[in-house]
């Protein structure tokens, strides 16, 4: 019994944690509408930064209590300030475009942060001091539990005190929240919003750094910390209700708990526990515990433009291309080789997210569940039936398009920012048993020794039959978008209206595109375990997922062609950039920004765009 | 009177306490022209709403051909043959007109599952027809989002027209154009209804539009139905006046 109420003190305290960094997410959202990636990167900020003040310079030589809560203060204020220049140099370009490129912009942020955060302090772990006054233990019920978790547990009441007290009684804080209903009211009103907005930032930053800050004498700090923090508080706040602070509350709470307990019931499945609660939560209430239905879209938001095929004489050149690709592959070294096969399978696997998120006007934030699935089909009936590849090949697209029609089922009645979330709730669903089921998947080791039958083993005879799969698997796509039911697929997101008063399901046909793109992501899926040799949970995992947004974004939504240009520059990009330089990262990051913010309808329609300019 | 194509039977619908649609109850025979007339607010879009299964009725039935529909989703009425045309028009944007027509007849045809053959390929014919009726033929390319107004509420006609219905609800129809666009608007669509026979209940500000095509007119005022007859009738009608010409309301 003691011990339980330990435990659900230590859950209490890491729900404190979480709601820090949860509430300046949260807060970021409700006002500018940008679902803020790189807000674990700021959390991270704010612990490395907290680090540097505590134990070098004038506030280390200081010490004591000042220089401990001194840093701890400098350091919060300091991300703050970074995070209203990031809103005033980049943020406050893309407000009005599409939610999943903001998301891509703010990703851009992780990456740079990320490789700015290794040069600055290094790849090794960093270890802060005690904090002055909350040293060592108290007794509760006979057992021993730290001072300073005690401390955050009163942290985060007193943070939602304040905000509170913020957004209910200051002008500031009414200010922000007619912003958050009706931006161009506020600004008709004579408001300037852009002080606003960036006001926002600073107080969103400041409270993810302090967050991270606070962990300074709770662990390591590391640079894992962003991702690792990014995903709960997208949980946390998206049960609770995005844009509400106490959803977030009592979210917070609530992950807190169930990590706290799950850990003693179920240590097997936690990581799974965290994802089904907010997959139950969508689901039952689908904008979260305290959240209210999204208000009506901006008026600036257009239609869709009709999709155009590519100006001739690119489609001749890329056609060409191929054949000479194709033709000359038997001349090429083992490397170029594998780098082709690898390219194929990106294109499908772009391709077939294109689907959903193109001409269904869906977003998919884990659609690497089903690459995943079909790499774990493929892989596990090699491993546990001794089936051959060709019987993985086949039946990769079948097992991952069930997994499609089962997550599905629960997405497509979502929309927006919600509908990614709980793609990505899935995702990590999957992720999480692959990693945890170790019996059967190998678990973090993965499925080693995957490979082809004897004919396809040479690398140019794989190439050969990725070209040709994916090829296939490209083509059926595409004719599926041509088809009556890619028509469909477009009326249902044109107008759900019209499409429903001319009898189009639109459940249905959502549902149906999930499945049929998962399906070919799981084709995809399986030929990298072959080309690989091995299946691993990173397969599964957010960074693949975003791969392939990456691809379709890159290369524009709203191009058929456009999955193809972005699954090569991508692809292409990153290899070269790893080649040439450590920092790939940074690089790889500042060119997703240029691109977001110079080229918004993607490199096919920057292309077609240049081809009409010259036609 | 034979059995009614649409019959409403003691509407209700409530908005958080006050009654929009106050026990409606009316009939409407096949191939006839009924228009739903009332000032703003008094319940016309509610009840239209009702009618096709957007909205579901707190209480009260809705039967076409003597079959109970209520609370169908809109798409099952559509299969029974009743089109739809919205106040403010609602298109497929990334489309062309043609092809806006063919979304439709393929879903008539049940053929919206196809994966394989290219839909540029199918109904070619029956949707350039049905855009020669509505005189938008010569538009069949453009892509919708670039129409005028009245042209996308052609298209929204052709449409509603794809799979032949007995019915067609209008809301507003006229809304948003030109006076001189009504007439000719509203003379097409009532002379395709009279030739397919199809009954055509539409909602209307315009009384021009209203007196010169409707059989008959019902009007309702905050929820309830205060009159119902032949044009000349309800134009007559004392209360109808008061409403219209201005009573206690203002």
């Amino acid at each position: 019994m003691e011990a339980l109420a330990v435990q659900a003190l230590a859950g209490l305290a890491s729900a404190s944690s979480l709601f820090l960094v949860a509430s300046g997410l949260t807060v970021i959202f409700g006002v500018s509408r940008i679902v803020n990636f790189a807000h674990g990167s700021l959390y991270m900020l704010g612990a490395y930064l907290a680090w540097t003040f505590v134990s070098h310079g004038p506030l280390a030589e200081l010490g004591g209590f000042w220089g401990f809560w001194g840093g701890v203060l400098l350091a919060a204020l300091c991300v703050g300030a970074l995070g209203a220049a990031l809103e005033m140099t980049v943020l406050r370009r893309i407000y009005h475009a599409p939610e999943l490129f903001q998301l891509l912009a703010t990703f851009a942020l992780v990456l740079i942060v990320q490789d700015v955060a290794l040069l600055l302090w290094g790849a090794d772990d960093k270890f802060g001091p005690r904090a002055p006054l909350l040293r060592g233990a108290v007794e509760i019920l006979g057992l021993r539990f730290p001072r300073y978790e005690l401390f955050l547990i009163a942290v985060g009441p007193v943070v939602l005190g304040l905000l509170w007290l913020l957004f209910h009684r200051t002008r500031f804080g009414i200010l922000l929240r007619a912003a958050t209903q009706d931006r161009e009211m506020v600004s008709a009103l004579g408001v300037d919003q852009r002080l606003l907005f960036t006001a926002v930032f600073f107080l969103g930053a400041a409270l993810a750094g302090l967050g991270g800050a606070l962990q300074l004498p709770r662990e390591a700090v590391t640079l894992h910390m962003d991702m690792a923090i990014i995903v709960e508080a997208f949980v946390v706040v998206v049960i609770g209700g995005l844009g509400s602070l106490p959803g977030a509350f009592l979210a917070a709470l609530l992950i807190g708990e169930l990590h706290a307990f799950g850990i003693l019931v179920f240590p097997r499945i936690t990581l799974v526990l965290v994802f089904l609660v907010m997959a139950v939560v969508l689901v039952l209430r689908p904008h979260g515990l305290l959240g209210a239905p999204p208000g009506a879209p901006p008026a600036s938001e257009q239609a869709p433009p009709l999709p155009r095929p590519l100006p001739r004489g690119l489609r001749l050149a890329t056609l060409g291309a191929l054949a000479a690709l194709l033709l000359a592959a038997p001349f090429l070294g083992d490397y170029p080789l594998i780098l082709l096969a690898d390219f194929a399978v990106f294109i499908l696997f772009a391709a077939s997210l294109h689907l959903i998120m193109g001409p269904g006007g869906m977003a998919s934030f884990g659609h690497a569940a089903y690459f995943g699935a079909g790499a774990y089909a493929a892989g596990l009936l090699l491993r546990h039936l001794a089936a051959p590849m060709e019987m993985g090949l086949l039946l990769a697209p079948f097992a991952a398009g069930l997994v499609g029609l089962l997550f599905g089922w629960f997405c497509v009645r979502l929309s927006g920012v919600y509908a990614a979330m709980l793609t990505l709730a899935f995702a990590q669903i999957a992720w999480s048993v692959a990693f945890q089921w170790v019996e059967v998947t190998g678990g973090d080791n993965g499925l080693l020794g995957i490979w082809p039958s004897d004919w396809a083993r040479g690398k140019l005879a794989f190439f050969y039959l990725s070209a040709a799969l994916c090829g296939l698997g490209v083509w059926l796509l595409r004719r599926a978008i041509h088809a009556p039911f890619g028509l469909a697929l477009r009326a249902q997101r044109d107008s759900a209206l019209r499409a429903e008063a001319i009898g189009i399901d639109a459940f249905r046909i959502r549902w149906l595109a999930f499945a049929y793109a998962a399906a070919f992501a799981g084709l995809a899926g399986a030929l990298f375990a072959f080309g690989k040799g091995s299946v691993f949970p990173t397969y599964l995992a957010i960074p693949r997922s975003v791969d392939a947004l990456l691809m379709v974004l890159l290369g524009g939504v709203q191009t058929v062609s456009g999955p193809i240009l972005g699954a090569i520059a991508y692809a292409g990009l990153q290899e070269q950039l790893a080649r040439v330089t450590e920092l790939w990262r940074l690089l790889l990051g500042l060119v997703i920004l240029a691109l977001v913010l110079f080229f918004p309808r993607g490199l096919a329609g920057a292309l077609a765009q240049w081809g009409e300019k010259r036609a | 009177m034979s059995t009614p194509l649409l019959e409403a039977e003691g509407l209700i619908k409530a908005w958080g306490g006050v009654r929009a649609v106050d026990g409606v109850s009316f009939a409407l025979a096949p191939g006839e022209m009924l228009a739903l007339i009332g000032p703003n607010g008094a319940g016309k879009s509610t009840c239209f709403n009702m009618l096709n299964g957007q909205i579901r009725p707190d209480a009260g039935r809705v039967r076409l051909g003597g079959r109970d529909i209520t609370g169908l989703p809109p798409r099952a009425v559509w299969r029974l043959g009743v089109g739809r045309t919205f106040q403010v028009t609602a298109t497929f944007g990334s489309m062309s007109v043609r092809e806006n027509v063919r979304a439709a007849l393929l879903s008539h045809h049940r053929r919206l599952l196809g994966l394989w053959r290219p839909a540029a390929r199918l109904h070619t014919a029956e949707a350039e027809a049905l855009l020669d009726r509505v005189g938008m033929l010569a538009q069949a390319d453009r892509p919708c989002a670039v129409l005028a107004y009245g042209d996308l509420k052609r298209l929204e006609l052709a449409m509603a027209l794809a799979h032949s219905p007995r019915l067609l609800l209008m809301d507003e129809p006229t809304a948003g154009m030109a006076p001189a666009e009504r007439g000719a608007l509203m003379q097409q669509t009532a002379a395709i209804a009279r030739e397919a026979g199809i009954a055509v209940l539409f909602t209307e500000h315009d009384m021009d539009v209203v007196f010169g095509h409707a059989d008959r007119v019902l009007v309702l005022e905050r929820g309830r139905l205060i009159a119902a007859g032949a044009p000349e009738e309800v134009r007559a009608d004392p209360r109808v006046r008061q409403v219209y010409l201005g009573g206690g309301r203002f």
